[in-house]
């Protein structure tokens, strides 16, 4: 029987500027950041919610061959970039100020705070394409 | 700096309509949101995403325009005004077409979804878009129809 769920991953087309974005725009921390020399200096990195230590998102950088042939790889990073692709949903206690904060920081938001019949939420992007949402549930 | 993938420009283009359909925007102001000239920025729009930006600007606000019927009693004039669109007439004929039914019968047919599940509103905008629409020049006889309703 599965116990937990403790790693999600987005793709990201520049781990750097994914790195930045999550720690500090978004406020995550950093968790894990190792460089593999033997796996053709693949990068394991990680963020996470603080005050969330048991769930990490892994910022996955679009590999080529062996893993993909360029053809796949450059289509993965195009559905990255058209919006495609996958997304993280957060929750936060307090909607517009986090909306406030973020956008401050220069998070680009496709949808400013909005009601629903289950709370209010907004919706944002990383810099690669991600789609992003956080959540204030009533 | 990293440079971007060519259809993020794109990408950002269409999260400006989703983020500001109710204002009035234009080809211009989304080709500047995607760094392109209008010309090319139309072309590239429609090879990306598979319709000019202009469709899909129309769909959003007939797409938000139909979840509003679905949870609010709010007339359809006032409506088609909250999403951007400024004819009723014009709005009304491009909802029949692409929903098959004015908004009155289309509200009346649609008992909002959200009360039976937890659906976040991205899954909403993206499941519920009409696949066609265009635009249409007001006619009298479409007002007629509203008024009727």
């Amino acid at each position: 029987m599965l116990k937990q769920l403790t790693t999600t991953q987005v793709w990201v087309h520049d781990q750097e500027e994914a790195l930045a974005f999550y720690t500090e725009k978004l406020g995550l921390e950093l968790r894990e950041d190792v460089t593999v020399p033997e796996f053709g200096n693949f990068r394991w990195l990680t963020v996470g919610v603080p005050g969330q230590p048991d769930v990490a998102i892994t910022l996955m950088a679009i590999p080529g061959p062996p893993v993909f042939d360029e053809e796949t790889q450059q289509a993965i990073k195009t559905l990255v970039a058209k919006g495609a692709a996958t997304g993280l949903f957060f929750a936060t206690d307090d909607i517009h100020g986090t909306y406030e904060e973020l956008k401050g920081r220069g998070v680009e938001f496709s949808q400013e705070p909005t009601e629903q019949p289950y709370g209010v939420d907004a919706g944002f992007r990383d810099p690669s394409g991600n789609q992003m949402r956080v959540a204030q549930r009533s | 700096m990293v440079s971007a993938h060519p259809a993020r420009h794109l990408l950002r283009a269409k999260d400006l309509v989703d983020a500001r359909y109710r204002e009035s925007l234009d080809v211009n102001a989304l080709a500047r949101a995607a760094k392109l000239s209008p010309a090319h920025f139309s072309r590239e729009f429609r090879r990306e995403f598979g319709e000019p930006p202009h469709r899909y600007l129309l769909n959003r606000r007939l797409e938000r325009a139909a979840a509003l019927l679905r949870s609010t009693d709010r007339s359809v004039a006032d409506i088609c005004l909250t999403v951007g669109l400024r004819s009723v007439g014009s709005f009304t004929t491009s909802f029949g077409r692409a929903f098959g039914m004015s908004p009155t019968r289309y509200r009346a047919a649609h008992p909002p979804a959200l009360t039976r599940a937890y659906v976040p509103t991205c899954v909403l905008m993206a499941q519920a878009r009409p696949e066609t629409a265009c635009f249409e020049k007001t006619g009298d006889q479409a007002l007629a129809s509203v008024a009727s309703e």
